[in-house]
């Protein structure tokens, strides 16, 4: 009944009781804002948020039991299957963990092809969360131009191995093959005229009133929560931990390239969303720094014929290279026994493979330590007291990707 | 910060027999201890708070399955000191593991110390069957809550050749798995 009602009938009169009860809401798994298929049972006092329980599971396809069953080599489609939207992340850290087991170091030229390769794919898949993100907010025309852009780097994705998303270039040992030609022109094309795109979402976003108004002081975190949650990458440095795995453990040669860490202070969606940004100009100024060292042609791999491939002229020219080339894609190679554990810093933070090898061909056990994983357990945190329609808002910011949770 | 260094520090706040912590070798060079399971709540919570551990950032927590070896498991603690504005003052990593028996998989949860675990934990008693005492809410997390078996045993089969249940779980005998096995190693003889 309206207040007005109410009022108009006066205190003596007792219409129907005023409904209190708490109301229960269940959000997906099937709803477009929870980026794939999570479920979150609500439980609602008129429009406030009292408990949440997330159930996840939908999208878990065993790959860490079926990567038991594979060689070294074949599990990087894999791995890259897992977080579908920084796949190259996902294939990195695995490279680099086996690489560590098989003690072998990288040319100088593969490690800054694939800081480039790195820092591309962070954008790609912030581009994507801006633009969900974006829209779910409701500013649907950033979408728009975020895909755009995002086409751009799948198309030079495309370039690098004939496969838009899922590019499997990175190999333990090097990469695939060497740069195409035009590459070079391409991601500098890229690069040139993303920063005055940045600027365009910027415009369209970040003093936008409704945009403020729907993220400003929304889903704050603690800093002791951050951390004990195991809150990383973007996240925690939104709530004002300056921690960057590229910056405090560097691997591939990162504490030679000149960048900055953006930190945030109100640990919001709002500040997610400015740290987020910040990153996206930060990885430009890397790709570019990258792009400039790397020569055309060159070496790619280690060249130590027992881990990668041979070229193909001396598999068909010589005894040896056959041999090689025979051994590589019937047996594989073998990893000492032991484990590793090399993190890199992927889109969504510290993102890192545990792997165990019990000295055969095949990983004895490897296991993801996956970033969205930790986030979707504290979006309860984060939502309970708040309003439902914050809760899209507070899903988005997290930038979770359920491939990564579910694995 | 060395793996025995680590000790030193474990053992000066946890006084006590020295047989509980015990350094190992690590293949990627990262400091590796090992732990008593009945210490392993208050080793965490030293790593945690003290001074020079601080250890507050426990990125991952995993099982291995050395069936038919005993001990079976082997829990694997990620632990990283982030050394940056109140977490610590060097960024320094350590990896923690405990040594579970298959006849008796349970290990105490340490969700109280970091709330990260709570579902890490999960993921391990889904997949692996072990137990966390004193866990809060130690449920399937993945597989589905009527799910029989846990897949990421060693044991567990992968082969499977059997007609599809719609309604009840696919469940093979020994005997069945190792048909399979030898049927497809036959068949993979004939290719």
């Amino acid at each position: 009944m309206l207040n007005t009602d109410l009022e108009r009938q006066g205190s003596a009169v007792t219409g129907p009781e005023l409904r209190t009860e708490t109301m229960t809401v269940n959000m997906g798994p099937q709803h477009p804002s929870t980026h794939g298929v999570l479920r979150l049972v609500l439980e609602l006092s008129g429009e406030t948020v009292v408990s949440a329980d997330t159930t996840i599971g939908f999208l878990h396809t065993g790959i860490e039991k079926t990567a038991e069953q594979k060689k070294w080599q074949q599990v990087i489609p894999l791995v890259e299957r897992m977080d579908y939207l920084g796949a190259q992340s996902s294939s990195l850290a695995f490279c680099l963990s086996v690489e560590k087991m098989l003690g072998v170091e990288m040319p100088a030229r593969v490690r800054d092809i694939r800081v480039l390769i790195a820092e591309l794919q962070r954008i790609m898949s912030h581009l994507v969360w801006l633009g969900t993100h974006g829209l779910e907010i409701g500013a649907v025309s950033v979408m728009m131009y975020c895909f755009r852009e995002r086409e751009q780097l799948l198309n030079i994705n495309e370039m690098l191995a004939g496969f838009r998303m899922f590019p499997s270039y990175l190999r333990i040992g090097g990469l695939r093959e060497d740069l195409p030609s035009g590459f070079h022109q391409a991601v500098k094309t890229f690069l040139d005229k993303f920063p005055e795109k940045l600027n365009e979402y910027e415009d369209l976003l970040t003093k936008n009133q409704i945009w403020l108004k729907r993220t400003r002081g929304v889903g704050v975190v603690s800093k002791e929560d951050t951390m004990s949650y195991g809150l990383v990458g973007p996240m925690a440095r939104a709530a004002g931990i300056a921690y960057d795995v590229r910056k405090v453990f560097p691997y591939l040669g990162y504490e030679t390239y000149d960048f900055e860490v953006p930190v945030g202070s109100a640990a919001d969606v709002y500040d997610r969303y400015l740290v987020r940004m910040e990153e996206m100009r930060q990885s430009t100024k890397i790709a570019h720094q990258a792009l400039a060292r790397i020569t055309p042609k060159g070496v790619y791999d280690i060249q130590d014929y027992r881990i990668v491939p041979p070229p193909k002229d001396k598999v068909y020219s010589e005894m040896e290279g056959l041999i090689q080339h025979f051994l590589i894609y019937s047996q594989g190679f073998t990893v000492p026994p032991g484990e590793a554990y090399v993190p890199v810093e992927g889109p969504r933070g510290e993102h890192g493979f545990m792997i165990v090898s019990d000295g055969t061909n095949r990983p004895y056990r490897i296991k993801l330590r996956a970033p969205s994983f930790y986030a979707c357990q504290a979006l309860p945190k984060m939502i309970i007291g708040g309003l439902i329609a914050d809760v899209i808002a507070v899903i988005g910011s997290t930038d979770v990707v359920m491939g990564d949770v579910d694995r | 910060m060395q793996a025995t260094a680590i000790i030193d520090a474990l053992t000066r706040a946890l006084p006590g027999d020295a047989a509980r912590f015990e350094a190992s070798e690590s293949r990627d060079g990262m400091p590796t201890i090992f732990v008593a399971r009945e210490h392993l709540v208050a080793a965490s919570r030293t790593l945690r708070d003290d001074p020079s551990l601080r250890f507050a950032f426990l990125a991952d927590i995993t099982a291995v399955d050395y069936h038919p070896r005993d001990p079976r498991f082997e829990l694997i603690y990620t632990l990283v000191c982030i050394g940056v504005s109140g977490f610590g003052d060097t960024p320094k990593r350590l990896r923690m593991k405990v040594r579970i028996p298959g006849n008796d998989a349970v290990a105490p949860t340490v969700s109280e110390i970091w709330a990260a675990a709570n579902w890490a934990e999960r993921e391990i008693f889904d997949l692996f069957g072990l137990q966390f005492s004193g866990h809060p809410d130690l449920r399937r997390i993945l597989m589905p809550d009527d799910w029989e078996g846990f897949p990421l045993r060693k044991d567990y089969p992968v082969q499977i050749k059997d007609p599809v249940k719609t309604y009840e779980p696919l469940q093979l005998s020994e005997e069945q798995f190792v048909a399979n096995v030898q049927a497809a190693r036959s068949r993979a003889k004939q290719e």
